[in-house]
């Protein structure tokens, strides 16, 4: 299976009050259950990210609850109000609990 | 004679309409689609049969989607995103997919804004359900039909 990196973009200095985009990416086949391997004709079985998190200095901002029919390399957008310098960590938790995790530095003025 | 024809005529439309329905059978067979019924099910556990208002939801999804396996969905709703007022959750549903569901987000006043944006798996032209809970407990839905050219589901 190919690596499972994930990839954050998070800008790194805001103003206090500034509504920032956090873009947030990770390469995972999202396998459905449904499809096949055509080589041997057995169905593949599920594997998908079914949870990212996104929190900031230690509290959760942000849940996004993934199902079968997100895309292969999921990909997340969403705003944050920036307020004080801190640290964002984010999770991605697979199907039997495998956690993938980044973390990114944003200065606020 | 006559009716020796019509007997021939009868039986090979039969035996066409058999193959039609047989062909029929192994369509629906494959995959059982949600359908709208179940996403509307789903609404009514989720909104606890509360009523669902419209608006205050904007959504942007393709009109055309050629490639169903990669499809953005966004959508924004209105709401000052204050400790007193703001979206608890949204969750996006789609009719015509194997499962109704397609994710559901948890939002905090932290935001600042409620938004966001991903790529979803469709099967087939069917309509996108966006519903948003707001903290005080009332619901607001958005809807809006993506034709699909080439379904996203594997086979």
């Amino acid at each position: 299976m190919a690596k499972i990196k994930p990839r954050v973009k998070v800008p790194k200095k805001a103003a206090a009050g500034d509504i920032v985009e956090i873009k947030a990416l990770i390469s995972h086949p999202m396998h459905t259950g449904r499809a096949k391997n055509k080589k041997t004709g057995k169905k593949i079985p599920r594997k998908i990210i079914n949870k990212f998190t996104a929190s900031f200095n230690g509290q959760e901002v942000f849940v996004a609850n993934f199902e079968p029919a997100v895309s292969a390399n999921p990909y997340i957008a969403f705003p944050f109000k920036a307020s004080e310098s801190g640290n964002f960590t984010f999770t991605w938790v697979e199907d039997g609990g495998a956690e993938f995790k980044a973390s990114k530095k944003m200065s606020v003025s | 004679m006559k009716q020796t024809t019509n007997l021939v005529s009868i039986s090979r439309r039969k035996a066409l309409s058999m193959l039609a329905a047989a062909g029929a059978i192994g369509f629906a067979g494959v995959p059982a689609y949600a359908g709208g019924a179940e996403v509307a099910a789903k609404i009514k556990t989720l909104a606890g049969g509360k009523s669902v208002g419209e608006g205050s939801i904007i959504l942007d999804l393709p009109e055309i989607a050629e490639n169903g396996n990669a499809v953005k969905v966004a959508f924004s709703v209105e709401s000052p995103m204050t400790a007193n007022n703001y979206v608890k959750a949204v969750h996006v549903m789609a009719d015509g997919n194997p499962t109704p569901d397609v994710a559901s987000f948890n939002f905090t006043p932290a935001m600042g804004a409620c938004s966001a944006s991903t790529r979803m798996r469709l099967a087939k032209t069917q309509n996108i359900v966006v519903l948003a809970e707001m903290n005080d407990g009332s619901f607001k839905k958005a809807q809006q039909t993506v034709k699909v050219t080439i379904g996203g589901c594997g086979g």
